[in-house]
This record gives structure tokens, sequence and C-alpha cells, in this order.
């Protein structure tokens, strides 16, 4: 016994130093399995209102870049409410159907980061102001990221630029459907999966969201096809596409709320059971 | 004491900062992160008890890892550092070149010394960080580049801090 005791007394400085590795990978391969220690992300309070501070100053810096996007978004909005009210003089609108399934709130981007391989964002917004878990979020160019933690008044989650994260992607004109994914090099850049052979593509073609995922709803923009080939004695095309969202600029974004998503699941789940 | 306290406490407090305000969002094409912060266990005393040098290394690797959202990954790489902090120092330091109440500086001890000193070491945190980032041996070449860029990156930014900063 005494001599365990001499053994690791004079070891003491290895043996801390593995004690603490111990502890760091931990954290590390705990985080990998996307159980979040609740505590250590950005959306715990300290950290977040030091963001939140340095996030009002810098927002100076952008407000000519934002304002314009606002405006052309506006634009966009105003040409589809003036079609709108002409089909409703018209009558043609079935009022008895409309599209409630989805809400969207407004919010800001507090923290954000393009450089790693798994990026995360943080928003101003969070439990109070309605925000849950599984919340997609859009900026005004299209799909940005995902909420998975929220606490009172802040929320975080992966950016679109993190590798552990997938979005159900279609090409727009003949709906063939895949999965977005971001393989860790380029901001601008993703990988579309899972096309097979057979679908005619072309260079700029629109990427879309699915629909299918119950996160977004379907029709927002991804990005458009930078480049595809065709490896042979692969099945699928290897696709590249050039984000429609410039990450590094994001800001101003919106929250989309799926009033129906835990139906959806539930009903989702009986087709696990077979 | 106090001041020593003081002084080593405001260091780590700003080199936090400096690194997740502004250095974490500096990207040169993918492959450049400099990561600076580990400037704070290279200037400890010499005398730092090894222990205290753990525990601090690991202490400024948890706090950088809770604001850019990598749990373990910052406090594995810098108490790692830590770790070899004092082989390095008796691999390159004659025996009686190291005197007590001298801390390890620019200044004090040496273009040459500093360099070798700082380089093995911000190598050593650079390429652990980025495997662990990974996560995995493959896309070998394209993380060991990462790791070597950032690492001239940061002995560079350190090196310009020596001559800015910390003239003492």
């Amino acid at each position: 016994m005494r001599s365990l005791l001499q053994f690791l007394a004079r070891n003491s400085f290895l043996f801390l130093f593995l004690a603490l590795e111990v502890v760091s990978m931990t954290l590390i391969v705990n985080y990998n399995n996307f159980q979040r220690v609740k505590f250590l992300n950005s959306s715990n309070r300290i950290s977040a209102s030091i963001y939140k501070t340095t996030d009002d100053f810098t927002a100076y810096f952008k407000l000519r870049k934002e304002n314009e996007e606002l405006a052309n978004e506006n634009a966009k909005l105003r040409t589809k409410l003036q079609k709108l009210q002409v089909a409703e003089i018209f009558g043609s609108i079935d009022t008895t159907r409309k599209d409630t399934t989805y809400q969207f709130i407004p919010a800001r981007v507090i923290n954000n980061s393009t450089n790693k391989q798994y990026n995360y964002l943080t928003i101003d917004k969070g439990a109070l102001d309605g925000i849950e878990p599984d919340m997609g979020i859009i900026g005004p160019k299209g799909v940005v990221g995902l909420v998975t933690n929220v606490t009172d008044h802040y929320s975080s989650g992966p950016s679109l630029l993190n590798k552990r994260w997938r979005v159900s992607a279609k090409i727009k004109k003949n709906a063939y459907f895949g999965s977005l994914s971001w393989d860790g090099t380029d901001y601008q850049y993703a990988q579309l999966n899972e096309i097979p052979f057979h679908v005619e593509l072309a260079k700029g073609d629109t990427i879309i969201t699915s629909g299918y995922s119950s996160i977004f709803p379907e029709g927002i923009l991804l990005g458009v096809i930078d480049d595809f080939n065709h490896n042979s004695g692969a099945n699928f095309y290897q696709i590249k596409i050039k984000l429609s969202s410039n990450f590094k600029t994001i800001s101003n974004v919106e929250l989309v709320k799926n009033k129906h998503i835990k139906e959806q699941e539930k009903l989702e789940i009986l087709n696990n059971n077979d | 004491m106090i001041s020593d306290l003081l002084k080593y406490t405001s260091m780590l407090v700003v080199l936090v900062l400096l690194q997740v305000l502004l250095l974490n969002n500096i990207q040169f094409s993918g492959y450049v992160n400099p990561y600076m912060y580990v400037l704070f266990i290279l200037l400890l005393p010499f005398e730092t008890p090894r222990y205290l040098l753990l525990l601090l290394g690991f202490m400024i690797g948890l706090l950088v890892d809770v604001f850019s959202n990598t749990p373990g990954m910052h406090a594995s790489a810098a108490t790692f550092m830590a770790f070899l902090r004092p082989y390095t120092i008796s691999l390159i330091s004659s025996r009686d070149s190291i005197e007590v109440n001298i801390p390890p500086r620019l200044k004090t001890m040496g273009f040459g010394w500093f360099m070798r000193y700082t380089l093995i070491l911000v190598l050593a945190h650079h390429l652990f960080l980025f495997f662990i980032e990974v996560f995995s041996m493959s896309g070998f070449l394209h993380t060991l580049t990462r790791s070597l860029l950032s690492t001239v990156f940061t002995v560079v930014l350190i090196v310009i801090s020596q001559f800015l900063i910390f003239k003492e």
C-alpha cells in the first residue's frame, strides 16, 4: 500500500495530466453524441451576454448591407402581396384552406463562426419568446441553421456549416430529393448527396428544402448547383452547391415554428415500429 | 506576490477575450486559425509549480471552449501543452541559464531561445487540437497542413506581441 502511494506521489504530475485529459476527452465524446453539456455552450448566460454586447457594437457597421437585404426582401414580399390582392378581387383564393402550419419569429444572430469543422450560432431569442429545440433558422437568403439548446433569453444550435447536420433538399425543377451536407472546407460551398445518375442536371439549378423533415417548410432556398460530376463506380452524382446565404455576414434571421411537429412525429414513429 | 497574481489574472482575461472576440473570427481560406491564448501558458514564471501549470492550462482551455462551443477540445490541447512545458524548457536550456525570478520572455531569454520554446510548444498544441477536432486520421495531410500554417501564424502573432506589449 505504501509503495503504491509513493509511486502515485512520485508521478503526481503525470497522473494529474492524465486525469485532466480524461475529463477533457469525456467532454469531447459526450459532445460528439449530441448529449450536450448544457452548461458548457454559448447559450449560457454569461458568455451570451458578452456576445450580445459585442454584437450591439458591430451591428452598426453592418447596417447598410442589412438595410439593402431587407429592402430587397420587402420588395419581393410586396410583389407577392399584390398578386394575392389581385387574386382576392377575383375571389380565386380558398380561404378555408389557408396554410398555418408554420409560424415565423424574427431574431438576431449574436454569435456565429465559419472557420471550424462544427460551426454553431447563438441567437438572442429564447424560451420566453416561444423558441423550442428543433426549430429551423432561416435568413433573408435561405436556410441558416437549427436550434438545439434553449435558455430563457437565448438559444443556440448548429449552422448549415456543421459536419454533423444534414438538410433534406431537392432540385427545384424536377423535385428529386437528396440530402445537403457540408464537408468542412469552404464556407461558401456544400454538397448535395443521393441524387441518382438518371436525373438531368445543369449548372445553376436551384436547390430548395424538400419539406420532408418537419423542421423547414418546403421551398426555402439553399443554393444553386455550382458543379457536378459522375464518378465511375459510384451510384450517385457528386454535386457541389454554392450556398445562397453568406454565413460571414448573417445577422437578421427568422425562426420557423412548425405547429404540427408533434403530430407529424407521432405519426412517423408508427412507421419505425416495423 | 499579489501584484503577480493580478498581472497574470488580467493577462488571462485579456488573452481569452482577444481569442474569442477577435481571433476566432479570423480565417484565411479555411486553413489558418491563430490560437494566441496559449501565450498565457508560455509566459508563466519558471518557478510555477508543475501541477499549477496543468490546472491553469486546463482552465484557460476550458474558458476558450465555453465561448467557442467546443467543450473539451481546447482544454485537452492546452493541458497537453502545459504538460510538455517543463520538458521543453529542460530540453532547450543549458543547466545554468534558468534563473529564478526571471520570467520566460523574449527580452530576458533572447530571441533564439524564445523562438525554439514557442515553436515547439505551439506546434504541439496545434497538432493536438486540430487532430482532436477532426477526431480521425482520415484527411491526415489536410489536418497537418492546417496545423502547420496555423502554427506559423500563431508564432508570428506571439513574437509581435512580445515586441509591442510585454516590454517590462
